[in-house]
């Protein structure tokens, strides 16, 4: 018999996670990091001010840290670790050549909300990857090789399909 | 998959092995970071581990009548709780005098003071066992006031009395007044650092109980190391660290934050002990940027020549001392700013008060006498009639003349081309694109009407190094094994790519392609501090010397194998080269053989300050100009940050895309301080400690940053390469600021010079205090 809000089904990446013993409220945060082992989820406010902890519930970019766990059960959660499918994605690999990493400690959920930022405007100007990526927060690279990265993306995308 | 990008040369293989110095190479841990694998401090969990976590003091000052820990120990699931009565060695830490206890004794002196700590099951029972500890406190009146520690006008706060240091500056003639003075009194806000990455380490004991080891997120491993043993009372020896993954430092992870409680908890229970902090447990438990009031007066010549500086400032340390005598010590001797001065007066303390504890912060109080020098010349240039750039380029520092504490600045200061090139870069568009993101204050809160433009400029010195004295040397041992180099090093990464340097050294140096780094902590010598951008010109140093010690092995290997003269040789590239002919490959030179050498680079020493503040005290200097475009809502008081172009003195770009990264990096925090960031205290409590309530810049909030590199090779540093990571935090303040002023003047409005950071709305809106100009004696 399951205990209601105490147990729940996680899939994540495309797998299921049985996960027992939440806490009250336990968030989806603690929940990825502490019972499933997907430690690429951050935290860094524990109040959905600054985007480490990004994920995607059923497509659409989160804070996991003010999602409870077992609100989203039956969804599909993406996490920076299923972002590349095994190896990095042109996202991915556009942040590393650009230069858009340096502690690293926000690149993952910049990579996740970058990812659904990308989804929903392919094309999108400097202002609108500003304006997608304005609750992700950065203290090491002021930004300028995050923007560039995602244009990039976006750039090498249109040119490989037309 | 290939780690560069494309060379930044097109390269003859014999000329320069891939991923050497000067190339864009790509960060070594980069795709761990971006695919989620990269391991920072708060991802290690270990089997068997406690949770830990700590009480503070809710007071600016009380004193402690009692602590009660049984009620925690009774609750389920705790497995130790321990206060100062616990401490096993000396209850004392700190960088430089050791004045601050590990957990509180008789009196606790600032809001997040330490008194006690536990160790649970989980972070919910620690939480639940926190709450249980009883303390009573009978509370004091706090020292809030910095000129009340000065004047000597309140009681003492602490043992070692509320005065932290003091020093004053006098050189030439003191007495001499000048055609046009112009004086101004300014203040900085508390910056905190924001790393992202919260506090975090893992201690492990040893299974005989007598040392453990500790794996950390810090700048500093021996020094932590150092801290910790004397606390613990133990050797040194017995306290092992590996650096954790870093989410970031600043200066905020330079001095103890939970190093000892956590250490100290896994020796009681002999269990491995995992501590996080949360945000806003980390605002109380690191230190910051000190708070700065700074009175100054400039005298000059009518044409502009700037004759006399004097000063007088007063930082507030909070509670115990951390850095605050070196932060006092940069502050006052960068009071003159790039620019010749013979005469000078300058005076500053550095105090104790029951706010929170500041130490470093990326600029390390350069920050604070920039702001106010730049607003001086800015008040200088009005009064003599010349525009900013003018009355800069007049009194621009050229390489061989001195600072006010008489040092010659012998390695290079290219001044005047950081302001020409800084100016000669292109402005942006003259009117807005019109999206929302672009208006003063962001999206939908003002509209095109009434605002204006306005454009700033400042220019910065900073010191790179220790200074006063201090035996500064780093430690790097090379290892060549099967045709693949390997280093290891104690050097902190925090982010800001020595790692990646350090292998690009070592691939010219060593003409092999194939370079690791190995497990960095304490089984090697130290590295000293990442901070005072130092880590690239002393680490770096260290790995040229390690790997030139290889390389000489090698070269006398195969001078005597292939009976060649051995001064003849060089190593160029992938080629053992005799005379400039090539001989060997250094990998069939290699043949499978071993190396090794282990190198300590010091830095040229530097004397201490006599007490009219004279002597060569700093090891070398970097300089920076910045230009701002500010559009301005004079009525609402918002503005946005258009544009930021800047010219840097980086000496040799070893990593031309890691620069850049610190280049932008360093112009948000600067911007940051500029126009958002402060932490609030009221009565010696904290206000804001949440990313909800102290802002840092966001994506939407920066500007682009348009960059020129200079590079006039430093003649004293290893490579030629200058460290690049405070030289950009500096001087944008004051250019933001400046701007502001000038989009002001252009809308009409008739005030005084904005004369304190952050610039808050009410500062722009509504008329202020601030500095006056007079003219003649």
């Amino acid at each position: 018999m399951r205990e209601i809000g105490t147990e729940c089904t996680l899939t994540v990446n495309g797998v299921a996670h049985e996960v027992s013993g939440l806490h009250p409220g336990e968030s989806l945060l603690d929940a990825l990091r502490e019972r499933c082992g997907l430690r690429g989820s951050k935290g860094a406010c524990q109040e959905g001010e600054c985007g480490s902890c990004t994920v995607l519930v059923d497509g659409v970019a989160v804070c996991s840290c003010l999602t409870m766990a077992a609100s989203v059960e039956g969804c599909s959660i993406t996490t920076v670790e299923g972002v590349g499918a095994g190896d990095l994605s042109d996202l991915q690999d556009a942040f590393l050549r650009a230069g858009a990493v340096q502690c690293g400690f926000c690149t993952p959920g910049l990579i996740v909300a970058a990812t659904a930022l990308l989804e929903r405007q392919p094309d999108p100007s400097a202002n609108e990857v500003c304006e997608g990526l304005a609750g992700n927060l950065c203290r090491c690279t002021g930004y300028g090789r995050i923007v560039k990265a995602v244009l990039d993306t976006a750039e090498t995308r249109r040119s490989s399909t037309s | 998959m290939s780690d560069t990008l494309a060379p930044a040369h097109p390269v003859e293989s014999r000329q320069q092995v891939p991923g050497g110095i000067g190339e864009p190479v790509l960060r070594p841990d980069g795709g761990a970071k971006v695919d989620g694998s990269y391991e920072f401090s708060s991802d290690r969990s270990i089997d068997g581990e406690l949770w830990s976590m700590t009480l503070r003091s809710p007071h600016p000052r009380a004193r402690i009548i009692l602590v009660d820990t049984a009620p925690a120990l009774a609750v389920p699931g705790v497995a130790a709780v321990v206060t100062a009565a616990d401490v096993p060695g000396v209850n004392g830490f700190g960088l430089i005098s050791g004045d601050q206890p590990v957990f509180a004794t008789e009196e606790v002196r600032f809001v997040g003071e330490p008194v006690a700590a536990v160790a649970a099951s989980d972070a919910e029972t620690c939480a639940r066992a926190i709450e249980a500890i009883v303390v009573i406190y009978e509370v004091l009146e706090p020292l809030v006031d910095p000129e009340r520690a000065v004047d000597g006008s309140f009681e003492a706060i602490h043992p070692d009395g509320n005065v932290i240091r003091h020093q004053r500056i006098r050189r030439g003639d003191v007495d001499f007044v000048g055609e046009v003075t112009v004086e101004g009194t300014y203040e900085i806000g508390m910056q905190d650092q924001a790393f992202l990455g919260l506090e975090a380490a893992v201690a492990v004991p040893d299974s005989d109980g007598a040392g453990l080891e500790l794996l950390v997120a810090t700048q500093w491993l021996h020094e932590d190391r150092r801290q910790i043993a004397a606390c613990l009372g133990l050797e040194e020896e017995r306290v092992r660290l590996t650096l954790g993954g870093v989410g970031g430092a600043f200066g905020g992870r330079e001095d103890i934050s939970l190093q000892v409680h956590v250490s100290l908890l896994a020796l009681v229970t002999g269990r491995p002990v995992r501590s996080a902090y949360s945000r806003a447990e980390s605002f109380i438990g690191h230190v910051h940027r000190h708070p700065a009031r700074i009175w100054m007066r400039h005298h000059a010549d009518r044409d502009g020549t700037l004759r006399k500086v004097e000063a007088r400032f007063v930082l507030d340390g909070g509670a115990y001392a951390s850095t605050s005598s070196a932060v006092l010590i940069n502050a006052v001797t960068h009071a003159q700013g790039p620019y010749r001065c013979e005469n000078a007066d300058v005076e500053g303390w550095a105090v104790r008060s029951n706010h929170l504890p500041c130490g470093a912060m990326r600029g390390f109080g350069v920050v604070q006498a920039c702001f106010a020098h730049e607003r001086q010349m800015d008040l200088l240039a009005e009064a003599c009639g010349l525009d900013a750039v003018d009355i800069r380029l007049r009194n621009a520092m050229e390489t061989g003349d001195r600072l006010i504490t008489g040092q010659p600045i012998d390695n290079v200061a290219p001044v005047a081309r950081c302001i020409t090139e800084t100016m000669a870069l292109p402005m942006p568009e003259e009117d807005s694109d019109g999206h929302v993101l672009s208006a003063p204050g962001g999206a939908g809160l003002t509209s095109d009407d009434g605002v204006v433009r306005g454009v700033g400029m400042a220019v910065s010195i900073k010191n790179l190094m220790y200074s006063e004295g201090f035996d500064d040397f780093a430690t790097v041992r090379c290892v060549v094994r099967d045709g693949r180099a390997s280093l290891k090093f104690a050097t902190a990464e925090v982010g800001q790519g020595f790692i990646t340097i350090a292998l690009q050294i070592a691939r010219t140096e060593l003409g092999i392609a194939d370079v690791a780094f190995e497990s960095i902590d304490t089984a090697v010598g130290s590295a000293g501090s990442t901070s005072a951008s130092r880590q690239t010109w002393m680490s770096g140093g260290a790995v040229v010397e390690a790997c030139r010690g290889v390389a000489a092995q090698i070269l006398d290997m195969a001078a005597a194998e292939h009976d060649v003269d051995r001064a003849l040789l060089a190593i160029e590239g992938e080629w053992i080269m005799s005379d400039g002919i090539p001989l060997i490959t250094v990998a069939d030179a290699l043949d499978g053989r071993e190396f090794e050498h282990t190198a300590e680079f010091h830095h040229a020493p530097t004397a201490e300050l006599d007490e009219d503040g004279q002597g060569d005290c700093h090891t070398a200097f970097a300089f920076t100009a910045h230009r701002a475009v500010v559009d301005v809502d004079p009525e609402l008081g918002l503005l946005r940050v258009v544009q930021i172009a800047t010219a840097q003195d980086v000496g040799v770009a070893l990593n031309p895309l890691s620069v850049i990264g610190q280049i932008e990096g360093g112009v948000a925090q600067g911007l940051g301080l500029a126009v958002m960031e402060e932490i609030i205290q009221t009565d010696g409590v904290i206000r804001n400690a949440s990313f909800t309530d102290y802002l840092i810049p966001t994506i939407a909030d920066m500007p682009p940053v348009l960059i020129s590199l200079i590079e006039e090779r430093d003649p004293i540093a290893p490579l030629g390469a200058k460290g690049v990571g405070e030289p950009p935090c500096i001087s944008v303040t004051p250019a933001i600021v400046s701007a502001i002023d000038d989009a002001l003047r252009r809308a009409g409005v008739h005030r005084s010079a904005l004369t304190r950071v952050p610039v808050r709305p009410q500062d722009i809106a509504l008329a202020g205090e601030g500095s006056t100009t007079t003219v003649g004696p």
